[in-house]
């Protein structure tokens, strides 16, 4: 950690660069100075201030891998969103807003990880899952999504991920199309790994409670919920 | 550091108090999980400093004169619903013939929330024992089966989930009372916190 | 109502504590039930409050006003932090 800046003050980011990821997320790629790196799972909280001093202040997970240069965050646009729609749709290089972190120690992975992990993530659930594949987990990963639209990192994500979609699957698709369910988990479980489940509350609460179902240990379960 | 382009999504309103902004959506805060108290299990009761205490089963709720009103509606974090429908029992009733004996009530709601009012700002046609939201049964995330409505206050103070008003001669500073929030609540005078 | 869960409360509760609070395993004084601070409840009223995911008792509140913090945490028997 730095030793003038503490993870609990409010810095300065600029955002550098922004890729779209699907027609309703981006990703930032924020140049935050004194940033020291983060571990993969963690977040941070933004900050942005109108111009009549309203503020308003979100979470959002760290897309990118430790150790890889400035921080990068994927947002996924909320309908009727205050600061989701202003990332993905007005944001430019150069703008600015406070960002705070990086936090969360519990949610993370790194090499000391020796059990085989299983990653699980709804829609933008998958973000943290992201950063810690791109931190070199070797690891199975189960994605929903509605529709092929939606999936991020889709040219990315390792080619035995497992993808499930909820609404509208691709033509001609012959893999699973239905929310996760315990027959699902049953199908991809992983007995004795370490499990991370992200996405909204009710898709981690269903995940988690059919996993310990299957007869998992519910410590080896890290959940982060998205509300 | 301002954030070039961000706005706040809500508008302005010259119907609203001071700090607020209009909301179409109806938000849900909660200081807990929803609970789900059945209706056969389900009582209300006025106790403490009053003469007599009285009780209500949900059938006998149903029957007292009921009210439909329309109100403005005003949360401490900043939104504001104008023109709110709501069918409910006003307090009034159920204080019919009751003697107060105490200036201050708490309400007391299943799950624990607890709030304090003066009791001023329950009688005299200022809150109601809410069970109908927009025509239809209040939803339980928005307070249902029944909520109190106190909606001349912040909405923290119209307690969700109510089954007792404990009427005391002490102020007894409530759930967000407790940790700094107005024991009053007036959104025209902006008492958000103790010493607004 | 959805709640979230203590990963949401992490940036809130590290102006009060130093250490990574996520990672803290907290025992509830109503239960006795242990857990770290991560897989606790948290829900978003008028301020953030902390629940016990056993019970659903009150773990810890926090009201932030005009740059000042309150926080109430009876509920919480110890709050550890291994080496």
């Amino acid at each position: 950690m730095s030793s003038v800046t503490r993870a609990t003050d409010w810095r300065l980011a600029t955002v550098a660069r922004i890729a779209p990821e699907t027609p309703r997320a981006a990703t930032l790629t924020l140049d935050v100075p004194g940033w020291d790196g983060h571990r993969a799972g963690q977040h941070v909280d933004v900050r942005l201030t109108a111009d009549d001093g309203y503020r308003a202040q979100r979470s959002y997970s760290i897309a990118s891998a430790p150790n890889d240069g400035p921080p990068q965050i994927t947002v996924v646009e909320v309908d009727g969103g205050e600061v989701s729609p202003w990332m993905v749709d007005v944001a430019r290089d150069g703008d600015m807003f406070e960002v705070r972190g990086p936090f969360g120690g519990w949610f993370v992975w790194d090499a000391s990880v020796t059990e085989p992990v299983l990653l699980i993530g709804g829609g933008s659930g998958l973000v943290p899952l992201m950063s810690m594949l791109r931190g070199g987990a070797r690891a199975r990963l189960l994605v929903s999504a509605r529709e092929p639209d939606d999936l991020l990192y889709a040219s990315e994500l390792p080619p035995e991920t497992i993808r499930t979609y909820t609404r509208h699957p691709p033509r001609g698709w012959t893999g699973y199309a239905r929310r996760v369910d315990r027959a699902m988990l049953h199908d991809v479980h992983l007995p004795g790994a370490r499990v991370y489940v992200c996405g909204s509350t009710p898709f981690v609460e269903s995940v988690a409670n059919d996993l310990v179902a299957l007869g998992h240990d519910p410590a080896a379960i890290r959940t982060e919920r998205f509300g | 550091m301002i954030t070039r382009g961000f706005h706040r999504r809500r508008e302005h309103d010259a119907r609203l108090p001071p700090g607020q902004y209009l909301e179409h959506d109806f938000p849900v805060l909660s200081a807990g999980p929803t609970p789900h108290t059945p209706l056969e299990e389900w009582d209300l009761a006025i106790t403490g400093a009053i003469d007599p205490e009285r009780k209500w089963s949900w059938d006998e709720l149903q029957a007292l004169p009921r009210e439909e009103i329309t109100v403005d509606i005003h949360c401490v974090t900043t939104w504001s619903k104008l023109d709110t429908s709501w069918t409910g029992v006003s307090v009034d009733t159920l204080l019919d013939d009751v003697e107060l004996l105490g200036g201050y009530v708490t309400a007391l709601c299943d799950g624990g929330y607890t709030t304090n009012l003066p009791v001023e700002d329950v009688t005299g046609g200022k809150a109601w024992i809410a069970y109908g939201y927009d025509g239809d049964e209040l939803e339980p995330e928005h307070g249902g089966p029944a909520r109190l409505l106190v909606p001349h206050l912040y909405l923290w103070k119209s307690a969700k989930w109510v089954r007792r008003l404990i009427f005391s001669e002490d102020d007894e500073p409530g759930f967000w009372e407790t940790l700094g929030y107005h024991d009053r609540g007036d959104p025209w005078l902006e008492q958000r916190y103790q010493g607004d | 109502m959805s709640h979230l869960d203590g990963n949401a409360a992490a940036g809130p509760l590290s102006e009060v504590f130093a250490a990574d609070v996520t990672t803290a395993i907290v025992t509830c004084a109503g239960c006795g039930a242990s857990g770290p601070i991560a897989a606790v409840h948290v829900y978003e009223g008028a301020g953030t409050v902390l629940r016990c995911p056993g019970c659903e008792r009150v773990l810890l509140r926090l009201v932030r006003r005009d740059g000042g913090i309150c926080v109430e945490m009876c509920g919480v028997r110890v709050l550890r932090w291994r080496p």
